[in-house]
């Protein structure tokens, strides 16, 4: 269960999050909605511990552990994973490599022995047959030269080879195609059930018609202003925030939530 | 409240990590009295048995270095060397050259297996070659030089087999006089600068290679080099010959005491490959770089020099720098035959207040000819590191080609990265072609490892690996997995 009480936080002296109340239950997926420079990418960004924001109150349990006091590194052992909004390229670093570097940092974490290369291979090669990969997306170097929609899959696919007990996938579905979207969807959709929850920050309904939300929050201004079924994100999708009585927050303002 | 990651002092993180090959060899030596002089000359050269011929060279040598002055165009300081104060010869106290590894002291042994090089041979019984045997390592033949002299050079009776002598220089220099008099001195004349004029004059061992006509050298060759005696400079002296067709890999590896004083390595290497010879010398320089203040450690100003004379001749120089307080080093190819080829595949690092100015030079003078340098700069901590690289392309040179990539890679930002590159082109027909990209280990990069589970050093490891890629696999594979475990120790704790 990830709870978050009354999270704020700042960059350079400027309030993001105004007291964040947010509560995931273990087993269910939870949907962020909000117009832009609402705060949802700041939010997944201190949930996984990036440095540049300052908390200046609040807390975030997972599973009843403090999760602001650990590394990123920490929180990733504790079962927290990110797929990125904007996955990074690592030049002449192999994915194969990379994964499971990855898999082992986490299997160590809990306890586990490390996979060898040929485990490693069949698992690594089960995963990519469900997200409908080719097998050389091993081979090259992570996310160097990926289109978008490979790059969004890869982080897919770390997270299934990963399971982490709770991921956030932030603006996943941005820069995918309905294919693509499907593959992602299924991804998440496989992993469902009573170990596993997850936060996903989007700002479409079309998303959320394959992997559907038990609870829909709206996010704006650094709050959340309201929360719902599934329901509440086709009505914002039909009306949009401003129905909601929501203005979207200036530019400046959206500016300044991405560091 | 608190920020979410605390950020880690990165002088104090530093001083974590540590040199692990520093411990001192308790050993009786005999030590030439400090000082430089002809007479010093004369008893290095006396306690070889030197023949005449080789003195009145070194004699030579001594008078052209004083002569000339210490080069000052590298973008390296240091406070002057006072030649006069070192020791130029230290061996230890037994008979040099021993025949058999049975004669060598156990001392000695032990030191290197610390080091973690195997200078026993494995008894391979005839017949049963492989039979239960539980190491996958392949046989290295290894010349050990423990401060001013070879203490064991192993497997040569297999070697002798393949007609390939390797032996210590001294040695070669009794037992083959005709061809360490043809070749020494033939790629790095006594006078080409301060320091090669300082090493010829002074030398005490190194290795000699010489692979005959056709040959392929059956296994990797290894020199490993050890500065253990104080106040002591090491002056080794490489000579490798490829006759036509022949080929050889040759690995260099090298360690040193931690010492608060510095200490000075002024090494000569030539290299001779003739037609269709390959020779492949691959280096993993450790020399002590110094404390995280920058006390301490290795002046390592080393001249290597490689001549393909021969036509479609190739010399692949590969280098993993990380050791030394000051690195002086520029390998380089004279691409002499028609179509030959030169390589120089460089990784470089420097962490606290080390300084590395290397490069190297590529000489086109035959037609044809090709030469290609991938070097990958790693600065951190405090230190600077510097790629000086020439191509000069000869009026002969028709159709020749050289292809330059320079990479820096920047860990913080109290360190400096710097490229000079020098292009020589008197031939309208030659191509060159430079590279060169600057770039730091981006914030968002080690956060997206870590976010991964990585610690923050295996990310720094993974992303700098990534970054050297290109050179660590021309080495051969033992060679490049140690190598990356020596990048991972040399930037222990350089990111806070």
């Amino acid at each position: 269960m990830l709870e978050i009480r009354d999270l704020s936080a700042s960059i350079d002296g400027k309030p993001i999050l105004n007291g964040i109340d947010l509560v995931v239950p273990t087993g269910e997926v939870h949907a962020i909605m909000g117009p832009n420079g609402s705060g949802k990418s700041t939010l997944s960004y201190i949930l996984a511990g990036r440095e540049g924001y300052a908390v200046t109150g609040g807390e975030v349990r997972l599973d009843g552990v403090d999760l602001l006091t650990l590394a990123p590194e920490e929180r990733a052992a504790a079962g927290l994973f990110l797929a990125f909004q904007y996955p990074v390229e690592l030049p002449g670093v192999g994915n194969a490599n990379f994964l499971r570097t990855a898999l082992n940092a986490t299997r160590r974490a809990r306890g586990e022995s490390d996979l060898d290369a040929v485990q490693f291979l069949k698992l690594a090669r089960a995963a990519l047959r469900d997200l409908a990969m080719a097998d050389d997306m091993l081979k090259r170097n992570v996310n160097v030269g990926f289109s978008g929609g490979e790059k969004k899959r890869n982080e897919v696919l770390q997270m299934a080879i990963l399971k982490p007990k709770f991921a956030i996938l932030d603006e996943t579905d941005s820069g995918l195609d309905i294919d693509a979207l499907k593959i992602v969807a299924g991804g998440v959709n496989a992993l469902r059930g009573p170990g596993f929850s997850a936060l996903v920050i989007t700002h479409y309904q079309r998303l959320l018609d394959h992997i559907v939300p038990d609870r829909v929050h709206v996010l704006a201004g650094g709050r959340i202003l309201r929360s719902g079924g599934p329901e509440l994100a086709r009505a914002l999708e039909e009306s949009g925030y401003a129905a909601l009585g929501l203005e979207a927050v200036s530019e400046d303002t959206a500016a300044m939530a991405a560091p | 409240m608190s920020a979410f990651v605390e950020p880690r002092d990165p002088i104090q993180a530093a001083t974590e990590g540590g040199y692990k090959w520093g411990f001192e060899t308790a050993i009786e030596m005999e030590i030439a009295p400090k000082g430089l002089s002809e007479d010093t000359i004369r008893l290095i050269s006396a306690k070889k048995e030197e023949p005449e011929w080789l003195l009145a060279w070194r004699l030579k040598a001594f008078a052209a270095w004083r002569e000339t002055s210490e080069p000052d165009w590298a973008k390296v300081k240091h406070p002057p060397i006072d030649y006069q104060a070192l020791h130029y010869y230290a061996a230890p106290k037994r008979k040099p050259g021993p025949k058999s590894l049975a004669e060598v002291d156990p001392e000695l042994l032990a030191t290197y297996e610390k080091l973690g090089i195997p200078l026993r041979e494995r008894a391979i019984l005839a017949g049963v070659e492989g039979a239960g045997e539980a190491e996958t390592r392949p046989d290295v033949a290894i010349d050990a030089v423990f401060d001013s002299v070879s203490v064991a050079t192993t497997f040569r009776e297999t070697l002798a087999k393949a007609g390939v002598i390797f032996c210590p220089i001294s040695e070669a220099v009794r037992e083959h006089p005709d061809l360490v008099r043809k070749y020494l001195g033939s790629v790095v004349p006594q006078g080409d600068n301060f320091f090669a004029a300082l090493n010829s004059a002074v030398f005490t061992d190194g290795s000699f290679v010489f692979v005959p006509k056709g040959v392929r050298c059956p296994m990797e060759l290894s020199t490993y080099f050890r500065i253990n005696a104080r106040n002591t400079g090491q002056f080794e002296r490489t000579l490798i010959i490829a006759e036509a067709g022949a080929s050889v890999s040759y690995l260099e590896g090298c360690t040193a005491p931690q010492r608060d004083e510095n200490q000075l390595h002024a090494a000569v290497v030539e290299l001779i490959a003739l037609d269709d010879a390959r020779i492949k010398y691959s280096t993993v320089q450790n020399w002590y770089p110094g404390d995280a203040e920058g006390r301490g450690g290795i002046y390592n100003f080393v001249t290597k020099r490689g001549a393909c004379r021969g036509a479609r001749s190739k010399i692949s120089w590969t280098q993993v720098e990380t050791g030394s307080a000051i690195t002086w080093k520029y390998p380089s190819c004279i691409l002499q035959g028609e179509g030959s080829v030169g390589e120089f595949y460089s990784v470089a690092v420097t962490n606290h207040h080390q300084q590395a100015d290397t490069g190297t030079k590529m000489i086109h003078l035959g037609a044809n000819t090709k030469s290609t340098i991938i070097a990958k700069g790693i600065s951190a901590g405090r230190s600077n590191n510097t790629y000086r690289g020439l191509v000069r392309m000869m009026p002969r040179a028709h159709g020749a080609r050289n292809f330059t990539q320079c990479d820096s890679l920047l860990i913080g930002d109290r360190c400096g990265a710097h490229t000079v590159p020098y292009i020589e082109s008197r031939n309208p027909s030659a191509r060159v072609e430079h590279e060169a990209t600057t770039s730091k280990i981006a914030d968002d990069q080690l956060f997206y490892c870590r976010a991964r589970g990585l610690s923050q050093e295996d990310a720094v490891n993974l992303i700098v690996n990534g970054f050297c890629k290109d050179v660590l696999k021309e080495l051969p594979m033992e060679f490049a997995v140690e190598a990356q475990k020596l990048l991972a120790v040399s930037l222990e704790g350089s990111v806070g």
